[in-house]
């Protein structure tokens, strides 16, 4: 379904991303995970246009994205809820919403935020809230149910579990699983480790911008390296 | 009492147009994040447009508004395309001098174009004028279409940017460009609009300003625009009622000013009381500041 092949990312001088490649098939979760500053963030940014790469190519359902424009990305079923989740904070919760829209037709807009509601009963109860007042775990939730309503094909999260307690990391989590069984593949890129492993079907650990250990999510878990870097023990 | 209420209407007139100029500034600013200094000038445009348009060619009024506000749209977009879109990563000192830049060169074309001897602006309310308090208290068409246009344009703005998706589009790309691209909006098309809207408002106000004050020169516009930019900056820069706010207040405390303590001090008091509000309150009146939640 995504198909990222040898990209290579620069900032100025700076060599972020090293000749990475990696894939999503259809229905998968795949997670990245790294330390801080090893590049993921950078890598969901260069697959949804707002980065480029100099060289390489993404491709996404068929088509090569390396040189769409980042505003047309979104309309060919690929969803980003970026790091810092990024809303609109002085716009209202439904108007964050009706923005995660904006490629679709109005027609269908009410169905797509009825559905928002149901996976997030709490956004509904402050949809004529102004984002910036919401709760850190609410804001999260708004960024996933805007991207939500692209209706994309694959989602991908940068980090949604930051800065939240433990229940809502849960709450979370389950949320992701609950779009990943209706049908939406996911990219899901955490410094929770143990989390994000527990959910993935497969993971990429990424090491100063190169995939050094690529694996199931339950093979990880279980290997020494990533207990050691990254689980704790 | 009459001489205080005439004082206060010609302040509010005054102020409307600061306010409609002001709206210009900034929504471009809350936009761009840049302080287009050649919108003044882009006024002076829209006045000469409709000077020609209804002195020489004897066109309808209401004619010569509408190509003002058309070559001034053009305009805005022609003068955000080359000049500004080129400059999109660089530096905001860059874009400053470009926007000034440009600013002298469209008041220079004037005075190529149109020489720098004054026109008298076409009076395009025949002169009419409603008598009050058995004629003591004259108040012209023009004042009161003014204040009509201020308050027409800011109820149709507000439910632009509230309500069609256009107008929330913009709101989220002056909140965060590269979100508002992951939504699927086309910021760059999206400035543009906005330019083309602010543009459309100097040519209104540009009209406005030389109907009421006739005579016209190539730098007819930047007093004017700078005043508005402090109007802008005073209600709150970036804030629509902000811009109202500020226009209208700039232009009620410009004319007290200069009718009871000093026509000559008029324009420092305007400046003076900018300064004051700024360091009561930098973000101006209306100036919002949201922090976000981490
Ligand atoms: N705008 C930027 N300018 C310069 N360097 C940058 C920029 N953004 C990121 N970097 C650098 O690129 C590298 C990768 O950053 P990135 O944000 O992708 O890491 P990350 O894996 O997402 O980290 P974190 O877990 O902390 O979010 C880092 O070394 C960072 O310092
Ligand atoms: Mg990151």
């Amino acid at each position: 379904m995504l198909k990222v092949n040898n990209i290579n990312v620069y900032y100025g001088s700076i060599h972020a991303i090293k000749d990475v490649s990696f894939e999503v098939h259809p229905g998968e979760i795949v997670t990245l995970i790294g330390a801080n500053g090893a590049g993921k963030s950078t890598i969901l940014q260069t697959v949804s246009g707002l980065l480029r790469s100099k060289g390489g190519s993404i491709e996404f359902l068929d088509s090569d994205l390396s040189s769409v424009p980042a505003h047309k990305i979104v309309a060919e079923g690929l969803a980003h809820v970026p790091e810092g989740r990024r809303i609109f904070l002085q716009m209202t919760v439904e108007d964050n919403l009706i923005m995660g829209a904006y490629t679709r037709p109005n027609s269908e807009i009410n169905e797509s935020i009825a559905n928002v509601y149901k996976h997030f009963p709490r956004l509904k109860e402050r949809r004529k809230q102004i984002a910036g007042t919401l709760s850190g775990g609410e804001q999260q939730m708004l960024a996933m149910g805007r991207a939500m309503m692209s209706k994309p094909k694959l989602l991908m999260l940068d980090e949604p579990s930051m800065g939240l307690s433990p229940i809502l990391v849960q709450e979370i989590f389950d949320i992701i699983k609950e779009l990943h069984e209706s049908g939406t593949t996911i990219l899901l890129v955490e410094q929770n480790a143990q989390m994000a492993l527990s959910v993935a079907d497969r993971a990429y650990v990424l090491e100063s911008g190169k995939i050094v250990l690529t694996g199931t999510g339950a093979e990880l878990i279980e290997s020494d390296e990533i207990k050691k870097a990254y689980l704790g023990g | 009492m009459l001489t205080f209420l005439n004082h206060f209407i010609n302040g509010i007139s005054l102020g409307s147009i600061y306010a409609i100029i002001a709206l210009g500034y900034t929504m471009v600013y809350g936009i761009a994040k840049m302080l287009n200094f050649a919108h003044g000038d882009v006024i002076m445009v829209g006045a000469y447009v409709c000077f020609f348009a209804v002195s020489t060619y004897n066109l309808p009024p209401i004619v010569g508004v509408l190509l003002a506000i058309v070559i001034c749209t053009l305009l805005g977009v022609i003068i955000e395309g080359l000049a500004y879109k080129p400059l999109r990563q660089a530096t905001s000192l860059a874009v400053l001098i470009t926007a000034i830049g440009v600013s002298y060169f469209l008041q220079n074309a004037a005075q190529l174009l149109w020489t720098s001897n004054p026109k008298i602006f076409p009076n395009m309310f025949g002169g009419a004028s409603i008598k009050l308090f058995g004629g003591e208290l004259i108040i012209p068409v023009g004042t009161l279409v003014t204040i009509a246009a201020c308050i027409v344009i800011m109820i149709g703005l507000t439910l632009f940017t509230n309500m069609t998706k256009m107008g929330k589009a913009m709101r989220a790309c002056s909140e965060d460009k590269g979100a508002a691209q992951l939504m699927g909006i086309n910021v760059n098309r999206t400035i543009s609009v906005t330019f083309a809207i602010g543009a459309a408002l100097a040519a209104i106000a540009g009209v406005l300003l030389c109907s009421a004050y006739p005579s016209l020169v190539p730098t007819t516009g930047s007093m004017p625009g700078i005043k508005a930019f402090t109007a802008a900056v005073f209600g709150g820069i970036g804030s629509i009622p902000g811009a109202l706010l500020g226009g209208i207040l700039l232009g009620i405390i410009e004319i007290f000013a200069g009718a009871y303590i000093s026509t000559q001090l008029s324009n420092a008091i305007v400046f003076l009381v900018l300064i004051l509000v700024l360091l009561i309150k930098p973000t101006g009146l209306l100036g919002k500041q949201i922090r976000e939640k981490v």
